[in-house]
């Protein structure tokens, strides 16, 4: 039965070409537009993980209440063992240590006085452990501007703005002033080995990235770290999952009165990103479900229409006896076909470019450059995004609505009465 | 009969002495008591964290108010680290990094070696009676001991504190309690001393607390004098910059 009808749909073109073209179309956008959306609130997400909050991050209650002071004297302790706990307990999450710094870096002349001098706010992050995924996440392979990655604790590499408002370039050296752990005084000895630019607006505009062994040498901070990072080991951040992930966490390790005990904090709770991830998910949510129901309501349409435009066609069947439940069953096996069709090959090319917006992207730094400075960590380059669901997602308006059209169009089957079906011939 | 009038004028005398001196007498036997023409000294400062309590040993070398150096002795982190101060400016040298980086600006708004005082505290050696006007608000008794209660105001512009209050002991002439204020009034620190003893003819505390009000949950830094010797001849290749560096 399906080889006949789909002989039939083949042969008539007018019953084929254009509704698998208005399927085709409608499933595309609709899948391109989800990838899209998905694409900007990850990538959004993935940014501000990897800078600053990770999709769930470990400091102490009293790190929490003074974040913004960088407090390192409340830094978490015995990092070592804490990241290797976090990693049994959570395997679906992989865990890195992180030191944030402030202080001032002071460039010396040939006879060490100091030539320039500049705020600067650094990172100590894991990039020397054998099984670190940091280089990986920064994209710093792809974000190095000038010179090679950092290979020693004393290597530095600099924001391209930083270097050039310090005039510095690769193979100085440039001496860190801040304070240790304990508060005291401290001068230390980096290199810089490169230049980075995130392409993430303001936010690398005074930054240092340095690996965290040479900050805890700098800072006094011997198997301690500011924070502990966790990222989900396929870098989707699932919001569910994490605040669940932070709620159970807590119950069992933190304690309200101890200012030095651990506690966890999901992406959502940190620089303002909770208003982020609930406006990006309902708009994102909006835009596509007003964009289903459009694209269903066109599809409902053309069932209607087809069913319409085959008014004669019916006639006839049921005059040569073929029964109104017949007629009905065999259209919409026809729009199930036809939607069927249309969908795979919509699937296809929403996929396809998802998947060229994916790797390419849209840049538009010069609207993010314009912007003076912003909590929110976002990217330069919009990414798109191939998820498991836009796999399926276009099915619900690609066969649902046009069966359901077909459908509604094929109830006026039932209502032709045998007589004035023969008037109707007759004529 | 003559030994008991001599006793009882001298005590007299003595009372009606610390009575009868004006506001600028006790502000400059403070000063004289606080300040001389050198110093050096070997001290312990115990710097109370939140986590932790740190000792510090130094040595300073204090030449009247406008030079002074500091070399850190332990702990092994600090050693080697030295301070130099000439007038107004100030170097810090490091082993670590063997740079001599002067602090300036904002910096000498920091902590000094993550204690309760900051470099604006060190550099205000200048006497009291230069840099705030001084009333007397009362007397008052604390542990049996009978103290001024000094309120002083700055006179001179851009000083760290532009109020302080202080609670001066009638027999040592020492600020046993002091409160620092900002220029919003609000209170920025405290400092206590104790362990008075007389050294070289001079009542001097053996023991400074200081406390900054604005740290939660700081328990202050406390700050052991091990000893002291005034008016020593320092030469005055001690304060010269290369020194830092040897």
């Amino acid at each position: 039965m399906i080889k006949f009808l789909t002989k039939g749909i083949i042969r008539d073109r007018s019953r084929s070409l254009f509704p698998v073209l208005v399927v085709t179309l409608a499933v595309a956008m609709i899948i391109f537009f989800q990838g899209f959306f998905t694409g900007i609130m990850n990538s959004m997400f993935l940014d501000s993980a990897v800078v600053s909050t990770g999709h769930v991050k470990v400091m102490t209650r009293g790190y929490k209440e003074e974040s913004q002071l960088l407090p390192n004297d409340l830094a978490l302790l015995g990092t070592d063992q804490l990241v290797n706990e976090l990693g049994q307990d959570y395997p679906d999450l992989f865990w890195s240590p992180r030191i944030t710094f402030g202080g001032l870096l002071d460039v010396p002349d040939e006879n060490g006085e100091t030539q320039a001098q500049g705020p600067v706010l650094a990172l100590g992050i894991d990039f020397l452990s054998p099984k670190s995924r940091q280089i990986e996440i920064w994209k710093l392979e792809r974000r190095l501007i000038d010179g090679r990655l950092p290979e020693n604790a004393n290597e530095a590499l600099l924001s391209t703005r930083l270097a050039g408002q310090l005039g510095l370039s690769s193979g100085e050296t440039v001496t860190l002033i801040g304070s240790t752990m304990y508060n005291a005084f401290t001068t230390f000895n980096f290199t810089v080995v490169g230049t980075f630019k995130l392409n993430l607006g303001p936010v690398d505009r005074q930054m240092m990235l340095v690996d965290i062994t040479g900050a805890r040498l700098a800072l006094d901070m011997e198997n301690a770290s500011s924070e502990i990072l966790g990222y989900t080991n396929s870098l989707y951040y699932d919001d569910t999952a994490a605040v669940a992930l932070r709620g159970r966490y807590n119950k069992i390790n933190s304690d309200s009165t101890d200012i030095f005990s651990p506690i966890m904090m999901a992406l959502r709770d940190t620089n303002q990103m909770g208003t982020m991830v609930d406006y990006m998910s309902a708009a994102s949510g909006l835009i596509v479900g007003v964009f289903l129901v459009i694209s269903m309501i066109v599809l409902w349409n053309m069932g209607l229409m087809n069913g319409l435009r085959r008014y004669g066609e019916i006639g006839m069947r049921l005059a040569m006896g073929e029964s109104k439940g017949q007629v009905y069953r065999s259209m919409i096996m026809e729009s199930v076909v036809i939607g069927f069709i249309g969908t795979i090959i919509g699937t296809a090319m929403g996929l396809g470019l998802t998947y060229y917006m994916q790797e390419v992207g849209l840049d538009y730094s010069d609207a993010m450059e314009s912007l003076g400075s912003t909590e929110i960590i976002m990217s330069n380059v919009f990414y798109a995004q191939v998820t498991p669901e836009l796999y399926y997602i276009g099915f619900i308006p690609g066969v649902l609505a046009t069966v359901l059209g077909t459908m509604l169009a094929g109830r006026a089957i039932y209502k032709r009465e045998m007589a004035q079906l023969f008037k109707e011939l007759e004529t | 009969m003559i030994k008991i009038v001599i006793f009882l004028l001298s005590f007299s005398f003595l009372l009606g002495q610390s009575d009868e001196m004006t506001v600028q007498d006790i502000i400059k036997a403070m000063d004289d008591n606080l300040n001389a023409k050198s110093r050096v000294l070997t001290s312990k400062m115990i710097v109370h964290g939140r986590r932790a309590s740190r000792t510090i040993e130094s040595r300073n070398w204090v030449v009247g108010i406008d030079q002074a150096f500091t070399e850190y002795l332990s702990p092994p982190r600090e050693a080697g680290t030295k301070m130099l101060k000439l007038y107004d400016k100030l170097w810090t040298y490091s082993p670590q990094t063997d740079r001599v980086i002067q602090i300036s600006g904002h910096m000498l708004r920091q902590s000094v070696m993550g204690s309760d005082m900051s470099y604006n505290d060190m550099m205000e050696d200048r006497p009291l009676e230069e840099l705030y006007e001084a009333t007397l608000e009362g007397s008052v008794l604390i542990d049996g001991r009978d103290h001024w209660i000094m309120h002083l105001e700055a006179k001179v512009k851009g000083l760290s504190y532009s109020k302080r209050r202080a609670w001066i002991d009638k027999e040592y002439l020492l600020p046993m309690k002091e409160e620092l204020y900002g220029k919003s009034g609000k209170l920025l620190k405290t400092s206590t001393m104790d362990g008075i003893k007389k050294v070289q003819g001079r009542w001097f505390p053996s023991r400074f607390i200081f406390k900054d009000e604005l740290k939660r949950n700081s328990k202050g830094t406390e700050w052991r004098i091990d000893d002291i010797e005034f008016d020593a001849e320092i030469p005055k290749s001690r304060f010269s910059k290369a020194k830092l560096r040897k």
